[in-house]
């Protein structure tokens, strides 16, 4: 059995009378693709805006190899090792691809404003390192070519691409993707799959993935987690999920039965 | 003395144009608007004033003491109002209230010499105010280059992505609000003994208005854009002066004229080296046809 790398225990997230997350516990195993999925309003997305700090939640901790990252400002808790995609793409519309990527990295360079002014050599240098490190995660997705595009001119996809590149260049120990699929049709979907597991066995990132592509899931995930009204549904290996009948009923059975 | 008055409006853009680099970092790179900048020009010019006028303090320690302040001043009303995350416009109120609460100030104090204003000695020479302009370019561009500059930038363009890119959102944009008072203080000092006299309503909301016009109007996001308009803004009422009375309509009609036509600012996000490298660009492709 895998460790868990991330642990979510009883997270719950009141707004007004509504309770968007309701003590939801489940872990992200390190070295494996967890998939969270749920019909639309389950609570996903709030799940992820809990974990990187961007609400605080009403109950409930999240852990990242025993870490507590509840109550750290997003800044931190990507410091800590977590770093994430948005739903809606949210790139750095007028900087070139690379100029994304290369943000993260410099955000974490350590030389102060003053060596910044002077432009001193190891101002210089670690400027140059951050570039070519941004330029290899770019290569390894396969979006090199774009690096001097300014990011809002992207393909769709790409734009998909680069922000994964962009959160891979934060050198996460959990990724979290917000529906990376959302959008695609079949092939562009299978081939962000392949990506995906690329990140994965490459970068050594765990990932947390929201997606309604349930094939998609089905075939990249190690464990499924299911959510339905902000709550845990059922959880499990893909197999299981497949099976389960609560699951069927209440997020897959409409397709069984297109099918049939 | 025709040489002399064109050197005078020349020199006093120069001053102008350091001031707008300082709210260009602000408003241009990091995505934050002031409607109050002036005021840091206003510590900046009080500060070395004073320093010069009462105690004789040496003229460029004065124009450092002048930085220092209004840097503080920075800081000061920063660190409240810069903690709200998403939300700038705290900070634009604030500084709005801030310029107005230092001229009061200005106005009734004995060590400014209240309305009346302070009558300066002329220390800044055409040497002290080319030297700091080149200076005050040569910091932005290294700064914008930067860590720092990124930084900044990702700011503007989202700050929610930018916070999940890592960046601290509050240091990031209060080290981008001090470096641009700490400007704006130099361009004060050096203001103040370039016309020898200072008064309170010298820096007041119409003069901060100018500079944010002049940011936005040259290019938010560029630093050569603003530096342009910015010249333009000095020198133009100064050409029409002959017009008199139509002098600050037409000042009006170049801001509506272009907004209109160059909606992005003059330079857009770009520098004049992007524009050369664009027609060397062109040409080659013309002579590959």
């Amino acid at each position: 059995m895998m460790a868990a790398l991330l642990e979510v225990r009883g997270l719950t997230r009141v707004f007004g009378g509504i309770r968007a997350v309701d003590s939801l516990s489940f872990d992200a195993h390190e070295g494996g693709i967890t998939g969270l999925i749920g019909p639309n309003g389950a609570g996903k997305t709030t799940v992820f805006n809990l974990i990187t700090g961007v609400y605080r939640p009403t109950a409930g901790t999240v852990c990242l190899a025993g870490g507590r990252l509840t109550g750290c400002r997003p800044d931190d808790v990507v410091r800590a090792g977590v770093a994430r995609t948005f739903q809606n793409i949210r790139l750095f519309a007028r900087r070139t691809c690379l100029e994304n990527v290369t943000t993260p990295i410099l955000a974490r360079a350590s030389y102060g404003p003053i060596a910044a002014v002077l432009r001193t050599p190891s101002a210089r240098s670690a400027e140059r390192a951050a570039r070519e490190k941004a330029f290899a995660i770019m290569e390894e997705l396969g979006i090199e070519r774009f690096a001097s595009f300014q990011a809002s001119n992207l393909p769709y996809g790409m734009q998909r691409k680069l922000e994964i590149a962009r959160a891979l260049a934060c050198s996460p120990k959990v990724l979290l993707l917000d529906e990376p699929a959302a959008g695609m049709n079949d092939a562009e979907t299978h081939e962000l799959g392949e990506t995906i597991k690329r990140a994965l066995e490459d970068f050594g990132v765990t990932i947390l993935l929201i997606e309604h592509h349930i094939n998609l899931v089905l075939d990249i995930c190690t464990h499924v987690v299911v959510m339905e009204r902000g709550a845990l549904l059922a959880h499990g290996t893909p197999g299981d999920i497949r099976e389960n009948p609560a699951v069927v009923e209440a997020y897959l059975g409409r397709r069984r039965r297109d099918r049939a | 003395m025709y040489y002399y008055y064109v050197l005078n409006i020349f020199l006093l853009a120069c001053i102008n144009m350091i001031a707008v680099l300082g709210v260009s970092i602000f408003t241009g790179f990091t995505g934050l608007f002031s409607l109050g900048h002036a005021a840091f020009v206003g510590i900046g010019a009080y500060t070395a004033g004073v320093l010069t006028y009462h105690w004789y303090v040496p003229f460029p320690l004065a124009i450092l003491a002048g930085m220092l302040a209004s840097g503080i001043a920075g800081l000061v009303i920063g660190i409240p109002t810069l903690r709200a995350k998403l939300r700038s416009d705290y900070f634009a109120i604030a500084i709005l209230g801030f310029g107005e609460a230092l001229r009061v100030c200005l106005e009734n104090l004995s060590i400014t010499n209240g309305a009346r204003g302070l009558s300066l000695d002329e220390l800044s020479g055409s040497a002290w105010v080319v030297g700091a302009l080149l200076a005050s370019l040569a910091f932005t561009r290294s700064l914008l280059r930067s860590r720092f500059g990124a930084m900044f930038m990702a700011i503007r363009e989202d700050p929610v992505a930018a916070e999940m890119a890592g960046i601290n959102l509050f240091r990031t944009r209060l080290l981008s609000l001090v470096v641009s008072a700490v400007l704006c203080g130099a361009s004060g000092a050096l203001l103040a003994h370039r016309i020898a006299f200072i008064q309170p309503v010298m820096f007041t909301m119409t003069q901060s208005t100018q500079l944010l016009a002049s940011v936005i109007a040259g290019g938010m996001g560029s630093i050569s854009g603003p530096a342009i308009v910015s010249f333009i803004f000095t020198a133009l009422p100064e050409m029409l002066r002959k017009l008199e009375m139509y002098r600050l309509p037409a000042y009006g009609l170049l801001l509506v004229v272009i907004m209109i036509f160059r909606p992005q600012g003059l330079m857009g996000y770009r520098e004049i080296p992007d524009l050369l490298r664009g027609t060397r660009d062109l040409l080659l492709a013309r002579r590959v046809r």
